[in-house]
Parts: structure tokens; C-alpha cells; sequence
């Protein structure tokens, strides 16, 4: 008793809270100077279309590069923790149904296909390497639900991850040397505005951004896809 | 508070009820993949928050094309800081909330149980 009401006023306090902000917000009707700067002189320094990803990736690289360490973290922790689960024999898994398996025969190199066109294309349209990414981590999804009994490599996610990983740092470090700083995207001509192989560097480091977070995102679940199974008679 | 039923006003209102429903999931419900549940909700009202204080009215998404052209970009689009920050946090959202559920598989094997209330363990 005592300890609901003690939630009731928390969550009745936090409301008042709320309400109080929101009864105080106004809409604004221009941008600040920051993000003013990044609209008008971020086009010619940048050269993307996207002004997200300019901010994403160019003038807030870093910012971007310790995400991707913090989801590389977390795909460790995941698989330090449950490979210490006692892996019994795998029971073996009911085959899925023909349609299921018809249908991602035709539809999982499309899904492929997209994922890798948003991250390439993530300086001109919506999208970028972590939406592209999380795509091709969903391709792997639709893989271990039709192929139920398939073996999918650890080994071939670990060295993409890796590989992309440090291809991105040497993009920054390069950045240092031929540029203006950590991950400039002038290393690489700007080229002409709205077309692919413009934005210098961005579409490079995006597409390397987009498969380690691939790459991460589809480890994650092949761990809490293992774990299916396993040592049924203690749950 | 004459334009209440603008599209700012209603999503900030959407995301700070979604706030607090999310908190009274986590202070009230004992099962452990409910309480993931509700930091799942808690997180996705950060999202929408963000997203509509970006928000200016009658402007457009921040990207250069038909729509918007070069010259006076900074009078035609909504805030892009907020929306590089949604993009971050939306990864860091799947990456909590995959590390939590391998916390309660854990904890589910350890102690047989999903309710709170019995890992004894926590409580000092």
C-alpha cells in the first residue's frame, strides 16, 4: 500500500513535471546559429545533400566513431555473456515451411541490395550507414528463421567487422594528414553536388560504418540465436 | 497556447505521456522482460521528443533536392543537430536494449525465475 502510493506521487510528480514544460513551450520559427552554419556554409565545406550526414559523419565523425565503438562493445558483452552459458547439444529445429523458404530465396538478395543502396546513397537521400546496416542485419533475421538448420559463419562477420573498423580509423587518421582533421571528407575531391561520388570522403566511411554496424547487428542476434535450445531441461 | 492541436504540440505531448508511462512500467511491473519493455517505451519518447523540437513549421526535411535549393537552405529546413542525435541514440537504444535481455537470460538461468521480486542477490 504504502509503496504504491509512493509510486502513484513519483510518477503524479514527474507529470507535473512535464506538464509544466510542455505548458511553457513555444515553437521556434528559425534555426539556431549552429545549425544555421550547417545549412548555409555546410553545403560548399561538406558537399552533402544530406545535411544529416554532414553532421553525422564529417563534423561530428567523432562523435559517430564512439557509437560505433559503444555497439562493438555491446556485441562483445552479449557474447562473453552468454557463450558462458553451457552450450548442450542443439536440439535439431523444425524446417520451416516451403513458402517461408520460397520466399526468401527471391526476396533476401533484394533486401541485400536495398540495405547496401541506403548506405551508398546515404549523402544524397534519407538513410545512411546505420539504417542500411540495420537492413543487412535484417536479411540475417530472415536467413536463421527459413533456413532453420544452416550454419552461418562467425568468422566471415568477425573480419568484415574488423576490417571495416579500421578502414574507418585510417579514413580519419588520413584525414589528420591530408586534411583539415579527424575524419575531414577532403581527402577525396568534393566532386559535383548531388551526384554519387560526391561529398569527398562521406560515402566511403558511411559504407564502412553501414557493414560494421552490420556486421555487429547480425552478431548480436546469431548469439541470442544460439542460445534457442539450449540445455532445455534446467528452464 | 492557441495553436495546441499543431503537429509540435501533439507529438511533444505524445512523447512526455509515453515518458510517463514508461516510468510507471519500470517502477510498477515485476517481470523483468516487462521492465524491458517499458525502457524500450521510455526510449522511444526521447526519440519523438528530439524529433519535434526540431521541428519549424512549414519547413521541410534537411536535404538539398527539388524542394530546397542551395541558396537559402537555412530558411527551408528543420534543424538537422537534432536528428543526427535521434540517429545516434536510436543505435545506442538497440544496443542497451540487447544487452539487457542477455542480462535477463542470465539472470534466468541463475535463478529460474523472471520476477523481480525474487532475485534476492539485488537487494542489500
Amino acid at each position: 500500500m504504502l509503496r504504491n502510493s509512493l509510486r502513484v506521487i513519483i510518477i503524479a510528480a514527474l507529470g507535473w513535471i512535464l506538464f509544466q514544460v510542455y505548458s511553457g513551450y513555444s515553437s521556434r520559427d528559425e534555426l539556431n546559429e549552429l545549425a544555421g552554419y550547417y545549412a548555409t556554409e555546410g553545403l560548399s565545406e561538406v558537399g552533402a545533400a544530406n545535411l544529416v550526414t554532414s553532421v553525422v559523419v564529417t563534423y561530428r565523425g567523432l562523435d559517430t566513431l564512439g557509437e560505433v565503438t559503444i555497439l562493438f562493445l555491446t556485441a562483445l558483452i552479449i557474447g562473453l555473456m552468454l557463450k558462458a552459458e553451457h552450450r548442450g547439444d542443439r536440439t535439431r529445429l523444425r524446417e520451416s515451411s516451403e513458402f517461408l523458404v520460397t520466399a526468401s530465396h527471391v526476396l533476401l538478395p533484394v533486401i541485400f541490395m536495398v540495405g547496401v543502396y541506403i548506405f551508398i546513397n546515404g549523402h544524397l537521400t534519407p538513410g545512411g550507414g546505420f539504417q542500411g546496416g540495420a537492413i543487412l542485419a535484417s536479411t540475417l533475421i530472415l536467413m536463421l528463421l527459413s533456413f532453420t538448420n544452416s550454419k552461418i559463419s562467425h568468422k566471415v562477420l568477425e573480419i568484415t567487422e574488423s576490417v571495416s573498423g579500421i578502414s574507418f580509423i585510417v579514413l580519419g587518421i588520413l584525414g589528420v594528414i591530408l586534411a583539415g582533421g579527424f575524419l575531414d571528407n577532403k581527402i577525396l575531391p568534393l566532386g559535383e553536388f548531388g551526384k554519387l561520388f560526391s561529398a569527398g570522403a562521406i560515402p566511403v566511411i558511411y559504407s564502412f560504418i553501414g557493414l560494421k554496424v552490420g556486421a555487429e547487428l547480425s552478431t548480436i542476434i546469431l548469439e541470442f540465436n544460439q542460445i534457442q535450445g539450449t540445455d532445455d531441461k534446467s528452464l | 497556447m492557441t495553436n495546441l492541436f499543431s503537429i509540435e504540440y501533439i507529438t511533444i505531448f505524445t512523447s512526455f505521456a509515453l515518458l510517463v508511462l514508461g516510468l510507471w512500467g519500470i517502477i510498477s511491473q515485476k517481470n523483468i522482460f516487462k521492465i524491458i519493455i517499458s525502457f524500450s517505451i521510455v526510449n522511444t519518447s526521447i526519440h519523438l521528443l528530439l524529433v519535434s523540437l526540431a521541428y519549424i513549421r512549414n519547413r521541410t526535411a534537411p536535404i538539398i533536392d527539388s524542394a530546397v535549393d542551395r541558396v537559402n537552405a537555412a530558411e527551408k529546413v528543420v534543424d538537422p543537430v537534432p536528428h543526427a542525435l535521434v540517429l545516434t541514440a536510436i543505435v545506442i537504444g538497440i544496443g542497451i536494449t540487447a544487452l539487457m535481455l542477455s542480462y535477463a537470460f542470465t539472470m534466468y538461468k541463475q535463478h529460474k525465475t523472471l520476477d523481480i521480486n525474487q532475485y534476492k542477490s539485488l537487494k542489500w
